[in-house]
């Protein structure tokens, strides 16, 4: 981004401030993140930087309240947190299965009323949640199935396959038809070129597909806040915290969403991989 | 003459690949199938039949079907006869001996306050009546309300089988006994201030995510990859990051105690009893939203910057366009496909915020999601809550189809 000599003076003045307005939506974007993480390590009960911490003494800081987040009996976070990861686990594979193999269809050049079935299986993202939520929760209600782990399960899945589809099909709209032509030419049946030729080639979209569904039922609150009913054996991390912020701002919190946003790193890193891999695939296939 | 065309088995070339065609229509609505009834079921069915809730009247109206019925004939203009009175008399006697009274006194109170202690009352001193008597009298002597015909023409309306009213509602109209639409009394007003703060709000957060977002969106698209790649963490992890934990971080920050008010007030900026109100208002809902829905404006707009060649900038500019000028007729004018994919999903998804106004928002920035969630949890005013959700879900369809049209679904990217 450097400038040429002959850059008028007012144009060298456009491009600094320019760069300065960078610098600060980049900082607003990710500097909130990062306050939270020292203040887990509080010493103090308190949500603020005390003089301690600010000087970086060793005894203001603390692990107190990842202790606290572990052992401590008030807050049933280990309960919140089996259930969180066992509701994700089974909508991701729900929404992957369903979203992968609807996407294949969606993708098709045959496929009737694409943009009407498409609307209508996109439509969970853009409806919003509290609506989604109230009547998820009416519907399993009638079933039985409210405040139930299969209840919670079928409407994490309802959540997370517009993902699902939308990876998977921006995947297959780069996949090169001629590939799979081949395959056919030299005489391999369709199941077996599906198998053997496209599921690789599509992996990393299905696998990102996968991690947004998963993502969206370990944050999703909405939806659970309808649903679980206020039974504490069917509780999860989001909605542990939904309930904690609405009373106090514990440093407890603090803690737990320090571990999310490390967790969140590990699926960004992933996801990275995960592009970098689907890039360097593509570019073979394209030889 | 193509039509005699016949493939290795004589079947005419052109049917054979209609039979082909047809068949791999078949094979791709069989695909799509599972998942689409499956959402056509679990989801849109019950969409609709939650919807049907805010005008559906008909436990009420079976619960008092006969003197529902005696009351077509009733024109409301002076007290109820005795065959009015008689019949509700006995159908309420059923319904306390069945318990159901409750349910009937809940639903009259939103046709008309006070119904509830009214309906109770009414409840304890039935075994008292005389049957051979007068009734209205006696109801009557037992609660006063009773000789209001309001009451009477409430209890009327009140069980008809299906009803519009709660869309006026909605809007702070109601119609009067007469038949008349009228707007609230100014102090009940609070569903267009909620409105208008909802749309308003998503305009808003729409327009301060594209003021935010074009610069570095740019400056993203024009950086070599290695660097780019760096500081598209600084847009991932936010938008990895959970809803409840970049909510929390604003509470951190915005408090009267807060991070900001903090060094606010260590920098010597603002008094110690001069705190900032930056949260529990619009402007926390304001600020928490921008930053939360920011990547959801980035990532579509660095989607297009990306294609765009540097080498027409460098064209204008070669041809005498001073750099503004080459911005507004050449770059500017590429990016609208970005504009509008981002701005249209921002919009879509701020208009049904929940989370982020309910924590951060407080009384003064709640959105009208708050709103029918609060109806729908607290007053368990269901017909409202899903008139207000039913009136929401078509201004989301609008834009929703507005993305359709101007964007194509198809060419919806996440991350």
């Amino acid at each position: 981004m450097a400038l040429p000599k002959y850059t008028e003076t007012r144009y060298r003045i456009w491009h600094y401030s320019y760069i300065i307005i960078c610098t600060a939506v980049f900082f607003f974007l990710i500097a909130p993140l990062f306050v939270i993480i020292p203040l887990s390590f509080n010493a103090e009960q308190y949500i603020h930087f005390s003089d301690g911490m600010l000087a970086l003494q060793p005894e203001a800081f603390s692990l107190r309240w990842y202790e606290d987040m572990v052992y401590g009996t008030k807050n049933p976070w280990g309960i919140a947190a089996r259930n969180s990861i066992y509701y994700a686990f089974f909508a991701t594979i729900g929404a992957t299965v369903l979203g992968t193999v609807a996407a294949l269809g969606l993708s098709s050049r045959y496929m009737p009323y694409k943009q009407l079935i498409m609307s209508i299986l996109i439509s969970p993202m853009i409806i919003p949640l509290i609506i989604s939520g109230s009547a998820i929760f009416f519907s399993l209600a009638k079933l039985g199935l409210a405040a139930t782990f299969p209840g919670i399960v079928i409407a994490h899945i309802i959540l997370g396959t517009p993902f699902v589809v939308i990876t998977v099909t921006a995947t297959l709209s780069g996949f090169d038809d001629s590939i799979t032509r081949a395959a056919s030419s030299l005489g391999s049946t369709p199941t077996n070129t599906f198998f053997k030729i496209t599921l690789p080639l599509i992996t990393p979209g299905i696998i990102s597909g996968a991690l947004f569904a998963f993502v969206t039922s370990f944050d999703e609150i909405v939806v659970i806040l309808f649903v679980a009913g206020g039974d504490r054996n069917l509780t999860t991390i989001p909605l542990q915290m939904w309930t904690g912020l609405r009373e106090q701002l514990s440093p407890t919190i603090m803690a737990v969403a320090t571990c999310l946003i490390v967790l969140s790193t590990l699926i960004l890193i992933v996801t990275e991989l995960l592009r970098r891999r689907s890039e360097r695939i593509r570019g073979i296939s394209a030889q | 003459m193509s039509a005699e065309i016949r493939t290795s088995d004589g079947e005419l070339l052109s049917v054979k690949l209609r039979k082909v065609e047809r068949r791999r229509r078949m094979t791709a609505f069989l695909l799509a199938a599972p998942l689409l009834f499956f959402i056509v079921f679990a989801y849109v069915i019950p969409i609709f039949q939650m919807l049907g809730r805010s005008v559906d009247n008909v436990q009420m109206n079976e619960f008092l079907s006969e003197t529902h019925e005696v009351m077509q004939t009733w024109d409301g203009t002076e007290m109820p006869g005795e065959d009015v009175t008689s019949t509700f008399f006995y159908e309420l006697k059923g319904l306390v001996e069945e318990k159901n009274h409750g349910k009937i006194a809940t639903r009259l109170n939103y046709e008309k306050g006070g119904f509830t202690s009214l309906i109770k009352k009414t409840a304890r001193k039935l075994k008292d009546f005389d049957e051979n008597g007068n009734f209205l009298d006696q109801f009557i002597d037992v609660h006063k309300k009773w000789g209001d015909i309001e009451y009477w023409l409430a209890l009327k309306r009140g069980t008809d089988a299906y009803h519009f009213r709660k869309y006026l509602t909605t809007f702070d109209y109601e119609q009067k006994f007469d038949g008349s639409i009228e707007r609230i009394p100014e102090k009940k007003r609070i569903n267009v201030t909620l409105w208008l703060r909802t749309i308003f709000v998503a305009a808003g957060v729409t327009f301060c995510c594209f003021l935010l977002a074009y610069p570095i969106s740019h400056l993203l698209s024009v950086l070599p990859t290695r660097y780019s790649n760096l500081l598209m963490i600084c847009v991932l992890l936010p938008f990895w990051t959970s809803l409840l934990v970049r909510t929390s971080s604003w509470m951190v920050l915005l408090q009267k105690q807060g991070v900001l008010n903090d060094t606010l007030v260590s920098l010597g900026i603002v008094a110690d009893e001069g705190r900032l109100e930056l949260m529990y208002n619009m402007t926390g809902t304001f600020i928490a939203m921008t930053q939360i829905l920011l990547p959801f404006m980035v990532l579509p707009l660095y989607s297009v910057m990306k294609t765009i060649p540097p080498s027409l900038m460098r064209a204008a500019t070669s041809m005498g366009a001073t750099p503004f000028l080459a911005f507004r007729k050449i770059y500017f004018p590429l990016t609208y496909a970005g504009i509008s994919a981002g701005s249209i999903l921002v919009f879509v998804l701020s208009i049904g915020y929940y989370i982020t106004p309910a924590l951060v928002g407080g009384a003064k920035g709640t959105l009208i999601s708050n709103r029918i969630a609060y109806h729908m949890q607290q007053s368990l005013d269901w017909s409202l809550a899903t008139a207000m959700a039913a009136v929401l879900l078509v201004a989301v369809l609008i834009v929703y189809w507005l993305y359709n049209k101007i964007v194509g679904i198809d060419n919806m990217r996440l991350g």
